[in-house]
């Protein structure tokens, strides 16, 4: 009776679920099968094409260079994500709450315009340039819009705050008499920090870096509004191949890789923390 | 005995402008059990960060053989700290937090094993060196707490209310066993409580602290019976303060004599009854309005709230103690 009752409450959320998770995955695994239509839609006909075109250099490199962006910036968010959250969690209430509204309220705003802010600031003689030439560190104008850099830097500001929100909740929660008792017992300050700190926070650190590395090869805007076309990523190539390619299929099987590796990507997050929910996001 | 092994020398310390330790000075000898008695905001706990080196002193020195420490880091120093509330390391097992000291300190990988083994057998947890710390309750999380520290033979133990948690039953237990631990290791133990009974019952000496200073050292009995201030008496005793002219007294509640018991001067009224833990206390108002209570085994029904009695005491149980006011 009770049990029942229970189920009932949570039917909306299993049906939501079904709808517009299970279903759509479901579609798309199907839809990668399939092959193009001669002029428009789907051909019913059972194919492993797809895949076997991804195996191509052209696409195949496209996710070599996906990774290596993803890596590159995840390493960076980290390296500036990781002490921000950390020291973070350590200041007083009053200091976490600026801190806290610092990290806020960029998101008051569309991230699209935010990104184009950015091409305000990267483009030649913007205000980067402005800066650097006015303080005598450059001579002549970087010409940073439309590179790799440019594109590296998008990803660190858009991703960043989830690496600060997820290592701050698990820093937050760290009880620093256990600092105290590893300095107590012998260990240097950062000998302590790394026995006991660092390992207590490392379900933050890992589940800011899945929230940072799985977005971060698909983030196409990004690297269409910063990197201009010379920068292809993954998710630009589905979002291409969907739309002016006209290629559902393939777009589609290209999905479910990047679905594929981002999947195992959060399976070895849970294999080194055994936790069963991404750190702060729950 | 007389061997000093640690000195507090004019320990001053201030948080937010508000003084904490006002001038702490305090010799401590080889293999004692001493204790810092004292009410919540005394700073006996800010005294034991200091001796740890968690906190630096404003002024004054800490001497540990011979030796001035004061500026040295908690991780140079050869004492040892049981937490209040165990910080034991949550991501490791028993014999990781154990061995924690000795790993720091690269003792081979064998001799870790072996002694952790010898740690946990003393502590009586042998089979629990696989568990988590989550997995064990309050008085074994306790007990490997102690061998966390014990296990790196420091100089001098500091336990920082290390009872506090455990219920009524499991503390009198572990008071027991905690007193035996340290008469077999033969370390030195500073003891922080505010239990007077946890003192009495495991001290060598007492230190009572208030106010940042402290009020009196001495055994237990030197504290029991002859208080130096009011603040001692009342704080560890229970005892009676009574005042006449300039003089001030402690009298113990069991000494207060009633009607035809002895020498009776006092006029008094009973104000309160109450029966608790086998005895019996009556609150007095004495005629000048000074409060005396008394103290008896059993339940006397003889006497009734409201009525007039005359009380006294002998002139030896009138401990004349320094006025601070409490």
């Amino acid at each position: 009776m009770k049990r029942k009752g229970n189920w009932l409450l949570l039917a909306p959320i299993y049906l939501f679920t079904i709808l517009f998770v299970a279903l759509p995955i479901l579609y798309m695994f199907l839809l990668s099968f399939l092959s193009r239509a001669e002029v428009w839609g789907v051909d019913f006909t059972f194919t492993l094409d797809n895949y076997k075109r991804i195996l191509e250099p052209l696409y195949l490199n496209t996710f070599v260079e996906s990774l290596k962006l993803a890596f590159l910036s995840t390493g960076l968010i980290v390296l500036i994500g990781y002490p921000y959250g950390y020291f973070m969690a350590r200041m007083n209430a009053v200091w976490k709450k600026r801190m806290m509204l610092l990290l806020m309220i960029p998101f008051w705003t569309s991230a699209l315009i935010r990104l184009y802010g950015w091409i305000i600031v990267f483009r030649s003689n913007g205000v980067l340039d402005k800066v650097l030439m006015g303080l005598h560190i450059t001579d002549e104008p970087l010409k940073l819009l439309y590179t790799y850099p440019a594109v590296v830097v998008g990803m660190i500001y858009a991703l960043l705050p989830f690496m600060i929100l997820s290592v701050y909740s698990s820093a937050e929660k760290l009880d620093f008499t256990l600092v105290e008792a590893a300095r107590d017992l012998g260990a240097s300050s950062f000998r302590a920090f790394w026995t006991v700190s660092f390992k207590l926070t490392l379900p933050g650190l890992l589940s800011g870096v899945v929230l940072s590395f799985i977005p971060s090869m698909g983030l196409f805007f990004i690297a269409d509004i910063l990197g201009g076309n010379k920068i292809v990523l993954v998710g630009s190539m589905i979002q291409e191949q969907a739309t002016k390619g006209r290629n559902l299929p393939f777009a589609a099987a290209l999905a479910a890789v990047l679905m594929i590796l981002t999947s195992l990507m959060i399976r070895l997050y849970r294999r080194i923390t055994g936790a069963e929910q991404l750190e702060g996001l729950l | 005995m007389n061997d000093i092994i640690l000195q507090l020398q004019d320990l001053h310390k201030k948080f937010d402008g508000t003084g904490v330790l006002n001038g702490v000075n305090l010799d401590i000898h080889r293999a004692e059990f001493i204790t810092l008695l004292g009410s919540s905001g005394c700073g006996k706990t800010t005294t034991l960060r200091i001796i740890a080196g968690l906190e630096a002193p404003d002024q004054g020195r800490v001497i540990l053989e011979g030796q001035d420490i004061t500026d040295l880091e908690p991780n140079k120093r050869n004492v040892n700290t049981v937490f209040q509330n165990y910080a034991l390391f949550p991501h490791m097992n028993v014999e990781d937090n154990v061995g924690y000291g000795l790993k720091i300190k690269k003792v081979p990988k064998a001799e870790i094993a072996r002694r952790v083994g010898e740690m946990l057998k003393l502590v009586q947890l042998e089979e629990y060196g696989k568990r988590m710390p989550d997995q064990l309750s309050g008085g074994q999380r306790q007990r490997i707490a102690i061998a966390r520290a014990v296990i790196n033979e420091p100089r001098v133990l500091l336990l920082d209310e290390p009872l506090g948690a455990l219920d009524l039953k499991l503390r009198r237990q572990m008071q027991l066993e905690l007193k035996r631990l340290q008469k077999k290791l033969g370390i030195t133990f500073i003891y922080i409580t505010h239990d007077q009974e946890e003192a009495i019952n495991m001290s060598d000496r007492i230190a009572v602290m208030n106010q940042g200073v402290l009020e009196q050292v001495g055994t237990p009995n030197e504290i029991y019976y002859r208080p130096r201030t009011s603040y001692v008496a009342d704080f560890v005793g229970n005892a009676n303060i009574f005042r006449k002219g300039a003089e001030t007294f402690a009298i113990r509640t069991e000494n207060v004599l009633l009607e035809g018991e002895g020498p009776c001067v006092h006029e008094a009224v009973v104000a309160e009854k109450s029966f608790a833990g086998g005895q019996l206390r009556i609150l007095f108002t004495l005629s000048d309005g000074q409060k005396i209570t008394a103290s008896r085994f059993g339940i006397d029904a003889d006497i009734q709230v409201g009525s007039r009695i005359k009380i006294g005491w002998l002139p030896e149980h009138a401990v004349p103690v320094i006025d601070d006011g409490q």
